[in-house]
């Protein structure tokens, strides 16, 4: 056994020590471990984006759709049926992969723009179809779900993501994906089936997306149709963007960075009565400059590197 | 039959609404194969300065402020539409960037804008003033406004200008060469820059009068009111087949009809689902759109 494996193991076991201390109040400000909890779920969530759009190449503006479908299956289990956590995330991983796969078969033959537009009016269905759900909540949204997600479960979740997204790029389905792209037409000629690994792509990123959700849900323990629009893919895009798109420890920490920022932000505003009451539109256009600033000046983001084309 | 007919005159007025944003969106894509997601928010921004305008006017109901609310709206769009070409688009398109990152930049664009908007004039709905007075006319039991002759009419009218500057004007034909192929198109001399800010200004223009009429016939405005019409007209633009004028034109049209038929004679909540539904169905039959000539792409 050399010592990468031995580093592997000691990881979760780091997590499991410091878990105790980080989760007690009395000696850990709950309000941080707040945002480093929601730090780690928004870092699965900008690996989840990667996979999609940095590593394949396909755009999608709906993944706040699939991290609904995992945070309100896996809540719907917890809350009704009493599930341990792990089967019901296991539950919620499933469900959204599957939507991955129902939403890829049919929009993954169309092309960038198309589908761009097809992920937004999945995410929008999902949203509205949770909206006119009664067992969901409709739009009172789900209380009192259990409080099950701990530092633990989101940062041992957020490394087995991490070491998969790395295993995969070096893996021979990981390549292809890059091949994809890279030049979808020049894959196809090599005689890739492109359409199936983009459904592979799209249900392994809706996996992540579902755990994400999962972990969010019983976090919170309050969940609403409204945390899961159009704005929170944008939030998710601009993780990615800000990270690095096609990068894996980069989409990672742009997901934390997109976190914390805006913490700063909101601490900025609160003290100023006029700023605060509109610091909903304030922040969202912090994240459109932001986004627009990357894009246009940095396209590879903070941990990219340039590429030589 | 008479219900029928009603109905078909109430479409007319949003068919042509829908037409005009979608020309804009038709008009990018055949030019640098890009879905500007921010027309929809340039069309809000046109009703705005139309409120803005129409609010400081002291006689708002004569034909001259009517001319320079329109005529207000559709310049300070244009400016918009030819900011955002420039400062938005043209440093990627010139690095030949993937198409992923303008569709960001674009989304960034929208998002920015209509923030903008909620910040400098609040979410709550304004009530936009009545420059023309309405009246009613009727046709046997039909009933008909001057506002929806006035709409369908004017829209009529700048669908016959847009098509002499495209078909008879050397920019329109620069524009035309640019669509069929780009590269060719440069290597014969053709400037695509100025083409490209050429084609947002027009299409800006339109979705800043169509802001204007969405503003009269509604009445009512609010800083998100881009995003339905606008991802509607580029249904219509894909109904069309996306990068054909003509194609926008009738898409435009035959949405509106099916929308004020299916809010009439089914229910007015189908009404927003419909247009989704539309997309689907021609992106899985017909991707082409019913205008648009199948394209293979180019090795």
């Amino acid at each position: 056994m050399n010592w990468k494996k031995l580093l592997l193991l000691a990881i979760p076991l780091f997590l499991w020590l410091i878990n105790y201390p980080i989760s007690n109040p009395r000696l850990f400000n709950p309000y941080a471990l707040q945002i480093i909890i929601l730090m780690g779920v928004n870092a699965i969530l900008a690996l989840s984006w990667d996979l999609v759009a940095g590593v394949t190449g396909q755009f999608s503006i709906g993944h706040a759709g699939f991290m609904a479908i995992g945070a309100y299956s896996s809540a719907f289990l917890t809350l009704n049926y009493h599930f341990p956590f792990l089967p019901a995330i296991l539950f919620a991983t499933l469900l959204s992969a599957a939507a991955g796969f129902v939403v890829g078969i049919p929009t993954l033959r169309l092309r960038g723009d198309y589908l761009a537009i097809a992920t937004l009016g999945f995410g929008e269905i999902v949203r509205v179809a949770i909206l006119n759900a009664k067992s969901l909540g409709a739009a009172t949204g789900l209380k009192g779900i259990p409080i099950l997600s701990s530092f633990f479960s989101v940062y041992l979740a957020l490394a087995i993501a991490l070491w998969l997204c790395l295993a995969l790029l070096k893996s021979q389905p990981g390549r292809i994906l890059l091949a994809i792209r890279e030049d979808e037409l020049a894959a196809q000629m090599m005689g890739i089936d492109v359409v199936k690994y983009k459904v592979f792509a799209f249900s392994l990123s809706a996996c992540l997306a579902g755990i994400g959700g999962a972990l969010y849900a019983h976090w919170t323990s309050f969940i609403h149709p409204d945390s899961f629009t159009f704005m929170k893919s944008i939030e998710i895009i601009l993780m990615g963007v800000v990270g690095g798109m096609g990068t894996i420890y980069g989409a990672a920490a742009g997901g934390m960075i997109i976190t914390l920022l805006p913490e700063g932000l909101r601490l900025l505003l609160e003290q100023n009565p006029v700023l605060s009451q509109n610091k909903e539109f304030i922040r969202m256009l912090f994240f459109a400059s932001l986004l627009l600033i990357f894009i246009l000046l940095r396209p590879q983001g903070i941990f990219g590197k340039k590429e030589g084309v | 039959m008479n219900l029928f007919l009603q109905q078909l005159i109430n479409g007319l007025a949003w068919g042509g609404i829908y037409a005009l944003i979608a020309i804009g969106y038709t008009m990018v894509y055949g030019v640098m194969q890009l879905i500007n997601f921010a027309h929809g928010d340039v069309f809000m921004v046109g009703a705005f300065v139309g409120l803005v305008i129409a609010q400081l006017l002291p006689d708002k109901t004569s034909p001259l402020s009517v001319f320079l609310v329109f005529l207000s709206a559709m310049f300070f769009s244009t400016l918009l539409g030819i900011l955002i070409e420039r400062l938005g688009y043209r440093s990627l398109w010139r690095k030949n960037a993937p198409r992923l990152s303008l569709l960001i930049v674009a989304v960034a664009i929208s998002l920015l804008l209509e923030n903008s908007g909620l910040l400098l004039f609040g979410a709550a709905p304004r009530s936009f003033p009545e420059i023309i007075p309405s009246k009613s006319y009727f046709v046997g039991s039909i009933i008909f406004t001057n506002l929806q002759l006035i709409i369908i009419l004017s829209c009529l009218l700048l669908m016959g200008i847009l098509h002499l500057i495209v078909m008879h004007t050397k920019m329109g034909r620069a524009m035309r060469a640019v669509a069929e192929d780009s590269e060719m198109s440069a290597l014969l001399g053709v400037p695509r820059e100025r083409v490209l800010s050429f084609t947002f200004a027009l299409g800006s223009a339109l979705a800043g009068i169509a802001g204007v009429m969405v503003a009269l016939y509604a009445p009512q405005i609010n800083p998100l009111m881009g995003l339905l019409p606008g991802l509607k007209a580029f249904i219509a633009a894909v109904l069309g087949g996306i990068g054909s004028i003509p194609g926008a034109m009738v898409g435009g049209f035959v949405l509106g009809e099916a929308e004020t038929l299916v809010s009439a004679y089914l229910s007015s909540s189908y009404r927003d689902l419909l247009a989704f539904l539309v997309l689907i169905l021609v992106l899985l039959l017909r991707p082409q759109g019913l205008l648009g000539k199948g394209v293979v792409e180019k090795l």
